[in-house]
């Protein structure tokens, strides 16, 4: 009936070359043992998955995981405070810091990354000033520690903007209210202003723990070559090893993983307004 | 407003500390650029060498047009399939909404390196593809139209059908009806949508690193290459990334903060008359 149904034809077909074959060929090469010549001979096999329950690549996940864990519990705790601190400014103040905090993301992540390094690397400026100070040099480059810092630098901007939004939309009387009814301020923020933020939490955790967990980037650059993490595990199959195969079924693990807490945060997400929208929707 | 003068001078002190961790790696890189030796850390004397090094190196030239060239296009062409596949949404079934909306959730929720990784699959799959500026651009474009579409759909559930059909009942053809009376209401999430596959073609690493081939480079695969060892070339080519977008949110933000501020005072004053 309605003509406009048709503009969507063309995606159906751009969506099935683009989404949906490169993901069956992920999950084709995972399930399939690696053919040792020319023609692709299709063996189905778990084989895959099962090297990876080796310990040696388990600690990598593990790693992974808990290296992105810390920095999304580091970008919470700091991220609160400061995105608190913002809502009690004056309007004109809270968008000039608003503009500050988003103005680096909006650099390429490359070039934030890279920035660190001049400063954190052997003969960098910190032990330069270390040095001056008559204080023994540091290694930092090459550690958890800068890891995990640098991803907190990339991924905090993220956790800040998510808090702020909701807090800057809470209702104030609410706050008044509880203030007028006796609490006092601790009980204030723990029993009304915390769980009324608890969406932007919420996002802000997602946002920050799912590219850190997945991070390619941050580990190459400065965990430096030997440094391993499950997105430069997947990427050295795939470049150096050649080994597709096991690449997919890591790359597939690590999704399940991704997919799997986006559902977690999604039920802990139950924001009252938000089901209300959804209510009408239907 | 409401806390005390010692609360209020702790959250400045954490608000500078955060400004101090978010900029002082970025102005460092900025200082180094016209830094006239090849060090990072040590300043030696103003120069503006990398500068010229950067305009003379063909690799960086090719990379940064690369990278303008395909977020100008990869924008254009996901805009237009993102903008009519989600008006064609929003008239068919609810089992179509459904499943197209859940396979665009896909690219959006797995991580880059696997989206990255299933393309390269797919390119690598195709004897006759070769990898380089065409599976960049292509890549680039199917990553953008989910956002797209995500964007603008919301937009679409708030518009009155009914002035689609008013419009056809009095004549127009449904090209016309389109390009008159949808368009023009959700022209401005049309234009959110386009700056954020502006921004996510312009800055992406991962995928483009994985499908390239052939010796094409966006600017990110550059400095990625580059950092390898010292090369004060990136801190000139960062520099004008970072000045560039400063520049240009600045204008964004600052000049409705000012016209609002107009707006702001006429209504007063329309107030108080």
């Amino acid at each position: 009936m309605n003509v406009y149904r048709r503009l969507v034809y063309p995606y159906l077909v751009w969506m099935g070359i683009f989404i949906v074959i490169p993901m069956l060929l992920i999950v084709l090469y995972a399930f399939t043992a690696k053919s040792s010549n020319q023609v692709v001979s299709l063996r189905f096999t778990l084989e895959n998955f099962q090297r990876f329950m080796d310990p040696v690549f388990l600690s990598i996940l593990v790693k992974s995981l808990r290296l992105a864990l810390v920095t999304t519990l580091l970008c919470l705790l700091i991220g609160y405070p400061l995105a608190y601190g913002i809502t009690r400014r004056s309007e004109k103040a809270q968008a000039i810091l608003i503009l500050l905090v988003t103005l680096p993301m909006w650099i390429n992540m490359l070039v934030r990354t890279y920035a660190w390094i001049s400063l954190i690397s052997d003969k960098g400026i910190i032990n330069n000033l270390m040095s001056y100070f008559g204080l023994p040099a540091i290694q930092m480059m090459y550690t958890d520690g800068a890891v995990i810092m640098v991803m907190v630098y990339n991924f905090l901007p993220f956790m800040i903007i998510a808090i702020y939004t909701v807090l800057s939309k809470l209702d104030q009387s609410l706050v008044q209210a509880s203030y007028d009814l006796g609490a006092n301020r601790f009980q204030t923020f723990l029993r009304v202003i915390f769980p009324l933020s608890l969406s932007g939490v919420i996002s802000g955790i997602t946002m920050v723990f799912l590219p850190a967990v997945s991070t390619f980037v941050i580990p190459q650059l400065i965990g430096g070559g030997n440094y391993s993490m499950i997105g430069t595990f997947i990427e050295k199959q795939f470049i150096n090893m050649g080994d597709w195969n096991f690449g997919s079924a890591i790359s597939i693990v690590i999704a399940v993983i991704i997919m799997l807490s986006m559902q977690i945060a999604n039920y802990f997400d139950k924001d009252p307004e938000d089901m209300q929208l959804k209510g009408r929707n239907l | 407003m409401i806390g005390s003068g010692k609360q209020k001078w702790l959250g400045s002190l954490g608000l500078i500390f955060m400004m101090l961790f978010f900029y002082l790696p970025i102005i460092t890189l900025i200082f180094f650029s016209f830094n006239s030796s090849k060090s990072l850390s040590h300043f030696t004397g103003f120069s503006t060498q990398w500068y010229v090094a950067l305009l003379r190196d063909n690799n960086a030239l090719a990379a940064i047009r690369t990278t303008i060239v395909i977020a100008f296009i990869s924008t254009i062409i996901s805009t237009i399939v993102g903008t009519l596949t989600a008006i064609g949404l929003s008239k068919s079934s609810p089992v179509l909404k459904r499943v197209v909306s859940s396979i665009n959730q896909l690219p959006i929720l797995n991580p880059d390196i696997v989206t990255a990784v299933s393309l390269m699959i797919l390119f690598s799959s195709i004897p006759m593809i070769q990898k380089g500026f065409g599976t960049m651009l292509l890549a680039h474009i199917a990553f953008s139209i989910p956002y797209v579409i995500l964007t603008i759909m919301p937009k679409l559930r708030q518009l009155d059908a009914n002035l689609t059909d008013a419009a056809m009942d009095l004549g127009a053809t449904p090209l016309q009806a389109l390009l008159r009376v949808i368009l023009p209401q959700i022209a401005p999430a049309i234009i959110s949508a386009s700056l954020i596959a502006f921004t996510m073609s312009f800055d992406d690493f991962v995928i483009s690193y994985f499908v390239t081939g052939n010796g094409v480079s966006n600017i990110s695969i550059l400095v990625y290459t580059m950092s390898k060892r010292t090369n004060p070339t990136i801190n000139a080519l960062s520099t004008l990334i970072v000045g560039g977008i400063t520049v240009l949110l600045v204008i964004v933000n600052i000049v409705p903060l000012i016209k609002g501020n107009k707006e702001n005072k006429k209504e007063k004053r329309m107030i108080q008359s």
